[in-house]
């Protein structure tokens, strides 16, 4: 059979002798390891104070954009929902009311949205399903709590502030924005 | 007289206190040099460099929720750890910490009593200690905790004999059985590793199955035995039982260096006394603080090895019991034999 690697090593059972039954050798080599190993920086990152680096497209806390007007981008078609594989969202469309057209950029917009981070597996499959480039993943970590119920974020944790916008240009890349747009793809129809 | 009693008073005191903060700190050593050994950085939040840390954990022990099983037997449940905690702290007394000391225009020695059969008293009451891990084992009526009560006494036997034969070689070299004059045997001449270096490795090994510390920890393997003999114990008295796992570490890393290490003795201790001009009772404080120095070593050596080596199987470690070291005990104590004899000290 054809090894899948060349690290493999035949293991035989020969009888040990006489220095290697006694141990003594093996223990002290073991033991120059780990005092050796005393003087090694520590691989801890002190998470608080410090963090670690974040890949450009980590996975984290989810937000929903809005456009450069301010208004939410997200029009309540549900394809998130539909796509998430730990259904984690739900929301409730209404209809926007003459005036609103500052807050909501489409006709129908999502009344309510929450996301259970509990159950979210931070797949991304919602952000990949958006036909309106509404919703990103984040390199933001989500915060720790200590109820339950406080892990269903409504709108008030996931839609932007329009004066602190979260910045995805790095997810939105051109790739991403030609994927969005062709029509060939059926959910852009 | 009053003077004696009030002097030995104070020691017993001031052994208890030590005992209790050098294993409350060795549990945080413990996490320190695990971590250090991991290439991670330990405990560093509860205070400068997390030095609180043992006693946040003594907070937290306090805290639990305590736990007695319905099914267990209530008395000998709550016996158990009493047990390993009052024997641990009874084998300190027994210790010479220092040499002579002069206190209101008297000499005092700096050991609570010198039995002259100090040897044997230290064997029985450490071996007491196993009775604690049984009775506890044994009351919380669980599999896993009888399985590890099981383990600790087997292993608790077979090793004490090969620790025995040891020191009986001891014994025959130093021809004295009281801790105080094993030390002050060592006071000028060489310590006892000297003489008895395989008997020190013999005696080394058993401590570390008396201790029931990695690689011998077989009464309260975690991946096997889910803890073993404390399974069923919470809050403080699983506190107590761990808590008298340190404080064993301290004294026999004491008796360690009593037996084998020259004690609060170190080389040319007359010529430095001497030179730097100190008085009796800042000579013994020199010695006491050198012989802290070298049982600090030994608790550090109790956890380097736990750190680097794997868990013995239990065949195994009957195995290295019986037909190892038991064997080689018998053979130092012929060496020890014909060596006396030919230098003509048998008579
Ligand atoms: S990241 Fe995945 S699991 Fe989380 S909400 Fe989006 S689709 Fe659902
Ligand atoms: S897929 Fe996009 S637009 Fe549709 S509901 Fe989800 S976030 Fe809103």
């Amino acid at each position: 059979m054809q090894p899948l690697t060349n690290r493999s090593k035949a293991v035989l059972q020969k009888e040990m002798t006489f220095a290697e039954k006694l141990y003594l050798p093996a223990i002290i080599n073991g033991m120059i390891i780990t005092f050796k190993h005393m003087f090694k920086k520590a691989a801890t990152i002190q998470y608080p104070e410090q963090k670690r680096e974040f890949s450009p497209i980590y996975r984290g806390h989810h937000v929903l954009k809005r456009d450069d007007e301010g208004a939410e981008r997200c029009t309540a078609c549900g394809l998130c929902a539909v796509s998430c594989p730990a259904e984690a969202i739900t929301m409730q469309a209404a209809e926007r009311k003459e005036g609103e057209e500052k807050l909501y950029r489409e006709e129908k917009y999502a009344a309510t949205y929450e996301i259970n981070m509990l159950r979210c597996i931070f797949c991304g499959l919602c952000e990949d399903a958006c036909p309106k480039e509404a919703i990103f993943l984040t390199d933001r970590l989500v915060p720790t709590e200590f109820e339950r119920n406080d892990f269903v974020f409504g709108k008030d944790k996931l839609v932007e502030k329009v004066d602190d916008r979260v910045d995805v240009t790095k997810r939105q890349t051109q790739n991403v924005i030609d994927f969005k747009q062709n029509k060939k793809y059926s959910h852009n129809k | 007289m009053e003077n004696y009693y009030i002097f030995k008073i104070i020691l017993v005191v001031a052994l208890f206190v030590v005992s209790l903060v050098v294993a409350m700190y060795s549990t945080f050593a413990e996490r320190k040099i695990s971590a250090l050994m991991q290439d991670r950085l330990g405990p560093n939040r509860a205070g400068p460099f997390g030095l609180l840390q043992p006693l946040a954990d003594g907070i937290k022990m306090f805290m639990k929720e305590e736990i007695i099983p319905n099914v267990s037997n209530k008395t000998l449940f709550i016996l158990g750890p009493c047990l390993a905690m009052t024997t641990a702290l009874m084998a300190g007394v027994l210790i010479p910490w220092g040499g002579k000391i002069e206190l209101w225009g008297e000499t005092f020695n700096l050991q609570v009593a010198d039995l002259n059969i100090g040897v044997l008293y230290i064997f029985g009451v450490t071996s007491l200690g196993v009775y604690g891990i049984m009775i506890g084992g044994w009351a919380s009526n669980n599999k896993y905790s009888l399985m590890g009560a099981i383990r600790a006494s087997a292993q608790m036997i077979s090793y004490e004999i090969a620790m025995g034969l040891a020191i009986i070689a001891l014994i025959m070299s130093t021809g004295t059985m009281s801790l105080g004059e094993i030390a002050a045997q060592q006071d000028a001449g060489l310590a006892n590793i000297v003489y008895q270096p395989l008997g020190f490795l013999i005696f080394l090994i058993c401590a570390f199955a008396e201790l029931n510390r990695a690689p011998f920890d077989m009464p309260e393997s975690e991946s096997e035995l889910i803890g073993g003999y404390h399974t069923e114990y919470s809050s403080m008295k699983l506190g107590l039982f761990l808590f008298a796992e340190y404080i064993n570490m301290f004294i026999s890393s004491a008796v360690i260096v009593t037996f084998y290490f020259g004690g609060y003795n170190f080389p040319f201790q007359n010529e430095i006394n001497e030179a730097l001009g100190l008085s009796t009772n800042m000579a013994t404080a020199l010695g006491t603080i050198v012989m802290f120095g070298k049982i600090f070593f030994f608790i550090f050596f109790f956890m380097w090895i736990r750190w680097t080596l794997p868990r013995f199987r239990y065949d195994q470690l009957m195995r290295l019991g019986w037909k190892s070291l038991i064997p080689l005990a018998i053979l130092n104590i012929l060496i020890t034999g014909v060596v006396m004899w030919m230098n003509g000290k048998l008579n």
